[in-house]
């Protein structure tokens, strides 16, 4: 027998997609900069040894975890439209893509 | 049967943590599609449930361990700078790659990629596993969300694949040595 579920809001999942995203486009944008700029390739380097690599890795993932907290507390009780979420995210994470593939950030 | 101290620890990240994760990612992918192909969504049963906690929580920790050694423990001995006047760069991959042009596109493309875009992997995977875990219930009533965990699991899928297809032709290309010899097994002749 199949018993219907109570309505979840979909709020929390939205959160944590969006925030995802964001994540990876930080991680574009971080690592792009340190590329084009050295006073910001110096402020990155975290651990030395590694170069800028740590502390790129490091912005993104402070970034991606404190958005998804936020945004999960803000729309913890709530439903949210996920076609709109879904497009930016693609698109987030496309631009991500793009400004971590080597050959076009060499292109910039 | 010998090995370095690094080419263990070199094995362990992208043969173990890596290759699990990557073939973790694959089972995710899998049965991402899947539950989007049948009539009525499955019901697992409490051991299940717990077998597969174990497993989405052990694909991210993978993840995790496969980026934070790569990064920390295997990256500086890869890009560690030769002393001015070496001419044997065996034990500094970096500087070898570099060193010709038939290898340099190994480094500038490789490996510039390959530690960037290992991370997105382990984004999206911690993401899905959290979103599987505690927000099954959404994701079973909304199609819309089911399609965007697919779409963030190919995504993992594809970044992981990148970063290990490389890591890979990078170790052969010019290999992580050094540190102490250790012997896992002697020949009786």
């Amino acid at each position: 027998m199949i018993t219907s579920e109570p309505q979840v809001p979909n709020g929390p999942v939205a959160a944590a997609i969006l925030s995802a995203a964001i994540g990876c486009f930080a991680l574009g944008v971080v690592s792009t900069l340190a590329d084009k700029n050295k006073a910001f390739n110096k402020l990155m380097l975290f651990y030395p040894p590694s170069g800028a690599l740590t502390g790129e890795t490091t912005v993104a993932i402070l970034i991606w975890l404190v958005v998804w907290l936020l945004l999960a507390r803000l729309w913890r009780n709530s439903s949210r439209a996920i076609g709109p979420i879904n497009l930016t995210s693609i698109i987030l994470l496309l631009l991500g893509l793009l400004l971590t593939f080597p050959p076009f950030i060499d292109a910039l | 049967m010998q090995l370095t101290f690094r080419e263990l620890l070199t094995a362990l990240h992208g043969m173990l943590f890596g290759g699990f994760f990557l073939m973790a990612i694959f089972g995710l992918v899998v049965e991402l599609v899947r539950s989007r192909s049948t009539a009525v969504p499955s019901e697992l049963t409490p051991s299940g449930r717990r077998l597969e906690a174990t497993f989405l929580i052990l694909m991210a920790a993978f993840g995790w361990l496969a980026v934070f050694t790569g990064t920390y423990v295997i990256y500086p001995w890869y890009r560690a700078k030769p002393p001015a006047g070496t001419t044997d760069l065996t034990a500094y991959p970096r500087s070898l790659l570099l060193s010709h042009p038939t290898t340099a596109a190994w480094h500038n493309l490789g490996m510039e990629w390959k530690e960037h875009i290992a991370f997105f992997a382990v984004i999206a995977i911690t993401m899905l596993a959290f979103v599987l875990l505690r927000q099954r219930a959404a994701l079973r009533q909304n199609p819309a969300l089911r399609n965007a965990a697919l779409g963030f699991s190919l995504l993992a899928l594809v970044s992981c694949g990148v970063a290990a297809g490389f890591g890979a032709m990078l170790d052969k290309a010019a290999p992580v040595t050094g540190g102490n010899t250790i012997t896992l097994m002697r020949s009786s002749q």
